[in-house]
């Protein structure tokens, strides 16, 4: 594996920098070196948001923004009007949005020609944890289509990450959503 | 002043000899000299209480004299003193 | 030997500090380095260190509670950044002169105005003339292993002097990232037990801190400073090569990346460091003779270690991530250029001030810098050019 770059869309609250950090970890469990970094601003709930990944077998050098993702994450379908989210992504990249209606329609909105994933990931938050946050399910989804990362480090990872700040309960629940996305997701 | 070179002197300024002021005499910046006249003396001690730089010199309890390596000349003791047992001269005289 | 942390670079200042497990820690909070503090503050809460820390109301005070702690005997520990360490500026200077050995992580944000919280190194390079050692740190992992580093080095007994560990704010304090961490006790036997010199609290041997220092006696404590210094580099060479045989991972007081046959060389610090890497093996990639001269130790700047790795390349670019207003060139041009002076076949040198208030530098501008020395002419005209500003 050479130097994977992934963005995360969403919006202030919404898990966006933790999605960005549970991947990074969970593939650091694998052995590799990982970034995890949000686009540094005034942290406003609600407000747009950017976060990146970057995984690599090698020592990670590079320390700019993420210019040109090799994947994009959007955890917030509202975004997709307001925000280019296909920015710098390359044709041969991946796209995944949490987005509730069809594929087609998704396409059509994106005009990109690469992979296109959709997961309604906030539907599946509601129903395993009870709040729409889609951040963990779309991090599930995405070790699903990606491959990067084996399920049970990725699992492994969000325990470790939860463990301290929230109840046993609450992080069963994300990691029931974990399960649902990377079973569910459209592939 | 000494001619200590940068190699010599301790780092940082820091002093190593506690109480070394002692070793500066301040005897020499007195313009007047207090005089201690033992037979007008009644041991009172005031002088020894006033002196801002400990200069009277007290054995067995009593004034015997003062200390010009350190007396300044500032005159309290003179002023203190409730039977004119110290007088001021002027310095530069040969003693 | 234990498990890499995902953690980020104030993290790795405070897990390293809680290794260390100094007596005193003081400091106040400042954006980008409050989270350092915070997180090493729950280990004070916790018991898992037997430091006191001092919570004080300002950066001036923070700084005076490490210079009395130091010279009463402790092993001590700070950090702070930009504005933060402009108002501790007068205390910076008194701990260097009192010869107080301390660690001060100071993660590099600009200084204002217009205020603004994000990097560059202006905060640093307003007290590069205070006396203390500079260490400049490219990312996480090096924060953590330069924290160990700095207590030997300035502990040592022929330097005696403070050491700032700097690393760049928010792209390396505040980025999640591999760090391999060393066990307790390998941290603890060779940083070794801390041996004051002239403790305070020896009450067998009375001794003055800061007495008035006319011009009887200053220049000569001065000069001893410049000593210091001299002494010191060679010191912190060796220092950073028996941290390698413990860790496995040497630095160097800088580190040359495919500089022996490089004809174009990028000489910069800190994180651009290391996307410069990045971009030298993309070029390398197309045969392109290029490489880097990435610096860490600022103070003492190495001069005449630079000159002899650049004995031989072509063309130089400087990269500054601060400007000296009304200077010819940023402070690490100045020192490169000057170090270059009595160099047979000078290279052609110019600089660049980029980054500013946290302005990202990416891999195509860097490639830029490279593309602009293979295409130069022989004879260089010393410019200062401002990359990522709009407008130029």
């Amino acid at each position: 594996m050479g130097l994977i770059e992934i963005r995360w869309h969403g919006r202030g609250g919404q898990g966006v920098v933790t999605a960005s950090e549970l991947f990074a970890e969970a593939s650091m469990l694998e052995g590799n070196y990982i970034q995890a970094f949000p686009e540094f601003g005034p942290e406003r709930m609600g407000a747009p948001i950017k976060a990146f990944t970057r995984i690599s077998e090698a020592p990670i050098t590079i320390h700019s923004h993420v210019y040109t993702p090799d994947i994009v994450v959007v955890l917030d379908p509202t975004l997709l009007g307001q925000v280019n989210v296909t920015e710098g992504l390359s044709d041969d990249g991946i796209i995944l949005v949490n987005y509730s209606k069809d594929l087609e329609s998704l396409k059509k909105i994106l005009k990109f020609k690469g992979k296109v994933y959709a997961l309604d990931a906030t539907k599946l938050a509601l129903e395993k944890i009870g709040r729409p946050v889609a951040n963990t399910s779309c991090a599930g989804a995405l070790v699903k289509i990606t491959g990067l990362v084996g399920i049970d480090n990725f699992l492994a990872a969000t325990v470790e990450k939860f463990k301290e700040k929230l109840p046993e309960k609450a992080v069963l629940a994300n990691k029931e959503a974990i399960m649902a996305a990377y079973n569910g997701v459209e592939q | 002043m000494s001619e200590k070179t940068w190699k010599e002197v301790p780092m940082g300024g820091l002093i190593l000899e506690a109480g070394n002021a002692a070793e500066y005499l301040t005897g020499d910046w007195r313009t007047e000299r207090p005089i201690f006249h033992e037979d007008k003396c009644k041991q009172c001690l005031f002088c020894w209480i006033c002196c801002p730089d400990t200069s009277m010199i007290i054995k067995d309890k009593k004034v015997i004299g003062i200390d010009y390596d350190y007396c300044k000349g500032c005159g309290i003791c003179m002023e203190v003193c409730p039977f004119d047992a110290i007088e001021m001269v002027q310095e530069g005289g040969d003693e | 030997m234990a498990k890499p942390m995902a953690i980020s670079g104030n993290f790795a200042a405070a897990y390293s500090t809680k290794q260390i497990n100094p007596h005193i820690v003081a400091a106040y909070p400042i954006t980008p380095q409050t989270l350092m503090m915070e997180k090493f503050s729950e280990y004070v809460a916790n018991g898992e260190v037997d430091t006191e820390l001092i919570c004080v109301e300002s950066e001036h005070s923070a700084m005076s509670a490490c210079i009395g702690a130091a010279a009463a005997g402790g092993r001590v520990i700070t950090s702070t950044a930009a504005n933060g360490l402009a108002l501790m500026f007068e205390v910076v200077y008194i701990a260097a002169s009192l010869r107080l050995p301390m660690t001060m992580c100071v993660m590099n944000r600009a200084l204002s105005g217009p205020i603004n919280i994000h990097c560059d190194h202006s905060d640093a390079m307003g007290v590069r003339d205070s006396g203390w050692i500079q260490v400049f740190n490219e990312n996480a992992q090096e924060v953590y292993d330069t924290m160990f580093q700095a207590c030997r080095i300035g502990e040592h007994k022929d330097i005696k002097l403070p050491v700032m560990v700097n690393f760049d704010g928010f792209i390396t304090s505040h980025k999640v990232e591999r760090v391999d961490v060393l066990d307790d006790d390998v941290v603890q036997d060779y940083i070794g037990k801390f041996e004051p010199m002239y403790p305070l609290l020896d009450v067998d041997n009375p001794l003055t801190y800061g007495p008035l220092d006319l011009f009887d006696y200053y220049f000569e404590h001065k000069r001893q400073q410049v000593d210091a210094m001299q002494k010191a580099l060679p010191i912190i060479e060796k220092e950073m090569k028996a941290y390698g045989k413990v860790s496995g991972r040497e630095y160097g007081i800088m580190e040359s990346y495919h500089l022996d046959d490089a004809d174009y060389v990028i000489i910069c610090m800190s994180s651009t460091a290391g996307t410069t890497k990045f971009v030298v093996d993309r070029m390398r990639a197309q045969g392109k003779k290029v490489g880097l001269l990435k610096l860490r130790l600022f103070r003492p700047f190495p001069a005449k270690q630079i000159a002899e790795q650049l004995a031989g390349v072509k063309r130089i670019a400087v990269l500054d991530r601060s400007e000296s207003f009304g200077a010819f060139g940023g402070p690490l041009f100045t020192e490169v250029r000057n170090a270059l002076y009595d160099v047979n076949d000078k290279p052609g040198i110019t600089g660049y001030v980029y980054g500013l208030g946290g302005r990202d530098i990416s891999a195509d501008q860097i490639e830029g810098v490279f593309n602009k020395l293979i295409s130069a002419p022989d004879k260089m005209i010393g410019d200062i050019q401002y990359l990522g500003v709009r407008g130029d």
